[in-house]
């Protein structure tokens, strides 16, 4: 192989996607003069909190050989619920906490559900999540109704709207989750034994790991996640919306793979997923600001998601 | 005898290794040929390349005298070679005969081409009664045993009428009496003027079945010639490259406190197993295939079923309902098969090694690196593992080395007992005395040994008694002195009668 050939793919093999997102970022500052500005930047980022919340989690189930698809029905349950909490004839502080307790609570005994499945009972995770997904979709329209919960205490709103030293408070959450993700798959040994189930279960399982603890728990991370992006959802709109977050489950796992994790276990990093979001994230905007048609867009999109992927196996050499 | 096949010069390169050297290898028409070698010597690839499943980087192939194209399996087949893997390439949901001749299957009717499942039938119990074989020809391949599985393969390569016909490690899933089965077919195929390739790491076969041997070292042709010029351990030297002191290196030792009694096990395939392993002892676990050694130590390691009876381990009460309390107590397994069921293959040799014992590694919540780096390499060092660094992925380690990790993992975990289910399955002759050494020293540091094989003379070399399962039941136990090929054969053969009565 010449020389340039080998130097280019120990550098795409270091970096790898890393690069592609600064190309992508160097292009749009180039294409569009609102691009590269702070605002911007910053709305890119509150936009995108929301997906790359819940792909953290997916991330674990996804390092565990797993998949969640329930996530965008928990979505709107958990915005469902936390806003039918908020308006309980309860103190105004004692609501948020209400609304929002049982909105992350559901979304741990959704994904404890999913995982008491996936262990005890030894179904596929793409079965019992997939069946999760159109139950909590389901769900969500009957307790509404199918309307939309408004009239939600003042102040509720401003959760996401919020800004703190002139960061999008979701942005915010966004990063602290994403830090205690990375702390805990590279730190601890609950991280190690993720990479040690995808990576190999039955080894993991011989070598003295509880499997079914370990599985368990990324289905509740994830759940509970998901939950947390709900309730960050429902504060953007100010409502419930039953239908909220139709179709993220794809976003989100295509956010996990186009960052570099692979979907048989074992390889991957929270940090690899953060990139990806960002990458999806940054390319709808970037369309946007060069006013690409909204159809002519999920072209484009699912085009990034397949060189992502085709760079992926370059990498590796193949 | 004609010449069947010549191959001359045979090169391939991969990034970074040569794995063929200018190799020749030839073939006559009904000759049974075995290609030995340790682990990477090439045999594989070579076979491959005739196979057409890799393509040669220089070299040429003669069949019968004409040069030969091979640059994919579709021409090897049009050729004539047969090649049936280690790991078979059948389609576990299709039938008998749906498998035998697929990709060739008969079709009638002129417009509309349906499957004639009956000529199907027909043509595949032809081939089966050359074989000598009686097989359903329409029961699902996943049904079937390995041995009936590999019949299933040379029914196939007869159907596409081969005239070479290679065999990649045949008897790895076989018991004796399949095997001796798999031989008379091969000696038919060999009078019937097929040439036939057969690689093997048992070397016993190489002097039952074949004609000629050839060695191969480091992707180089060293040594062929007929087996009856040969011994064995002259073999050996040629694949290993030096004179091997001594295959087994028997320790003796003084025999210690009892570490393990087993009284009364039962589950739902073991029968009442009693016996007692002592330190200062290698104890064997001897039995054809499905006799219940795996079983007998996942019990042990307590990730089998459910089981009665009582297990005492150093005198205590001892019934691990998960490995995690087996390991608590002090059990390590060393499993069969090592990729499957020891590894986990993307980490690297430091991971591998301090999983099972994480916990003496962390600072609070967090991994001490540091501290994990350097017990990898204390125990990576003291058992001599051959990699660049603990950092190394153990994907890119040999067997005996990929072994040796798993090894350190239950020494750091303090195991008092280690359980070794086929100690040395797919690893080199020359790692093999490696590991037997670690294994001496266990025992002299007072661990408590178990080694399962199905290796007899592995048994023989290594142990000081030898327990023989039949069947989920004990039907002996051996001293050193009393153990013999015959005598074990003999116990591993006791079938109940009634069992087979009706």
């Amino acid at each position: 192989m010449p020389a340039d050939i080998v130097a280019f793919r120990r550098i795409v093999s270091e970096y790898g996607i890393g690069i592609v997102f600064i190309l992508e970022l160097a292009l749009f500052s180039v294409l569009s003069p609102h691009f590269a500005t702070v605002d911007n930047l910053l709305n890119v980022s509150l936009q995108t909190s929301i997906t790359a919340i819940i792909a953290v989690g997916m991330t674990f189930v996804i390092l565990t050989a797993g998949i969640d698809l329930s996530v965008g029905s928990l979505v709107a349950f958990a915005g469902v619920v936390t806003t039918f909490g908020l308006r309980l004839d309860v103190p105004l502080p004692a609501a948020y906490v209400l609304g929002i307790g049982m909105g992350l609570f559901f979304g741990i005994c959704s994904g404890g559900l999913a995982g008491l499945f996936v262990t005890k009972f030894r179904i596929t995770p793409f079965i019992v999540t997939l069946a999760l997904m159109t139950i909590w979709r389901g769900a969500a329209f009957v307790a509404t109704e199918g309307r939309p919960i408004w009239e939600l205490p003042e102040g509720f709103a401003e959760i996401a709207r919020g800004r703190l030293f002139f960061i999008p408070v979701p942005t915010l959450i966004m990063l602290t989750v994403f830090g205690a993700a990375h702390f805990t798959l590279t730190q601890t040994r609950f991280g190690r034994y993720v990479y040690a189930v995808g990576g190999n279960l039955e080894a993991a399982r011989l070598a003295g790991i509880n499997t079914n603890s370990v599985l368990l728990k990324v289905y509740v991370i994830s759940g509970v996640l998901s939950a947390l992006s709900g309730i960050l959802l429902a504060s953007r709109v100010n409502s419930g919306q039953p239908n909220a977050g139709l179709m993220y489950e794809l976003d989100v796992i295509a956010a996990v793979v186009v960052g570099g994790t692979s979907l048989f276990g074992g390889k991957g990093t929270v940090l690899g997923t953060l990139i990806g979001s960002l990458l999806i994230g940054v390319l709808r905007n970037g369309l946007n600001l060069m006013n690409v048609e909204s159809y002519v867009q999920q072209v484009v999109v699912g085009v990034v998601i397949l060189l992502a992927v085709l760079l992926d196996r370059l990498r590796k050499g193949h | 005898m004609s010449d069947l096949l010549h191959m001359r010069g045979i090169v391939k390169e991969y990034p970074g290794v040569r794995a063929l050297d200018s190799v020749d290898f030839d073939l006559h028409a009904g000759e049974v040929h075995c290609l030995v070698g340790e682990n990477g010597a090439g045999k594989s690839t070579l076979m491959k390349i005739l196979a057409g499943a890799v393509k040669k980087d220089a070299g040429s192939i003669l069949l019968e005298q004409k040069p030969a194209e091979i640059q994919s399996p579709i021409d090897a087949q049009r050729l004539g070679i047969g090649i049936i893997y280690q790991d078979f390439k059948l389609v576990d949901e299709l039938t008998v005969s749906e498998n035998v001749l697929l990709g060739q299957e008969p079709q009638r009717g002129r417009f509309l081409r349906l499957l004639d499942k009956k000529r199907e039938r027909e043509r595949v119990r032809e081939v089966l009664k050359q074989l000598g074989e009686d097989v359903d020809t329409d029961i699902r391949v996943g049904q079937l045993s390995a041995a009936k599985r590999q019949i299933v393969e040379i029914a196939k390569a007869l159907s596409r009428s081969v005239r070479i016909l290679v065999l990649d490690e045949p008897s790895a899933a076989l018991t004796d009496h399949e095997l001796r089965n798999l031989f008379s077919i091969i000696r038919l195929l060999r009078s019937e003027s097929v040439g036939i390739i057969y690689i093997s790491h048992r070397l016993d076969e190489v002097f039952d079945i074949g004609d000629r041997v050839t060695v191969l070292r480091d992707g180089a042709h060293v040594y062929t010639a007929p087996v009856r010029d040969v011994d064995r351990k002259s073999l050996i030297r040629h694949m290993v490259g030096r004179e091997l002191d001594q295959e087994y290196p028997k320790a003796v030792m003084e025999r210690g406190s009892e570490i393990l009694r087993l009284e009364g096990i039962s589950t739902d395939f073991l029968e009442e197993i009693s016996f007692s392993v002592f330190r200062g002892e290698l104890f064997g676990i001897a039995g054809l295939v499905g006799a219940g050694r795996s079983t007998l130590a996942h019990t042990l390691f307590g990730a089998g079923s459910h089981h009665r009876g009582r297990m005492l381990l150093d005198g205590a009460e001892f019934s691990p309902k998960s490995p995690q309390e087996a390991i608590q107590a002090g059990v390590g397994l060393l499993t069969e098969d090592r990729n499957r069921y020891g590894l986990i293959l993307p980490m690297n040799v430091r991971e591998n090694i301090s999983l099972s014992n994480l916990r003496e590694v962390v600072r609070g919540l967090v991994i001490d690196r540091a501290k994990e780096r350097s017990v990898a390499e204390s125990y990576s060092n003291q058992l001599r593992v051959k990699a660049p660094s603990v950092e190394s992925a153990v994907e890119t380690l040999s067997g005996g080395n990929r072994q040796k990790v798993i090894l350190a993992r239950w020494l750091f975990t303090q195991s008092r007992l280690l359980i070794f289910d086929e100690p040395t399955a797919g690893i080199d002759v020359g790692a093999k005395r490696e590991i037997y050494l670690l294994i001496n020293e266990l025992v002299q540091k007072g661990v408590g040994v178990i080694i399962l094989s199905s290796e007899l003379p592995e048994l023989l070399g290594m142990c000081d008694r030898i327990a023989v399962l039949c069947e989920g039941r004990l039907t002996g136990i051996l001293t050193r002195t009393e153990a013999t090929q015959e005598a074990i054969l003999a116990l591993a053969t006791q079938f109940p009668v009634e069992a087979h009565a009706g």
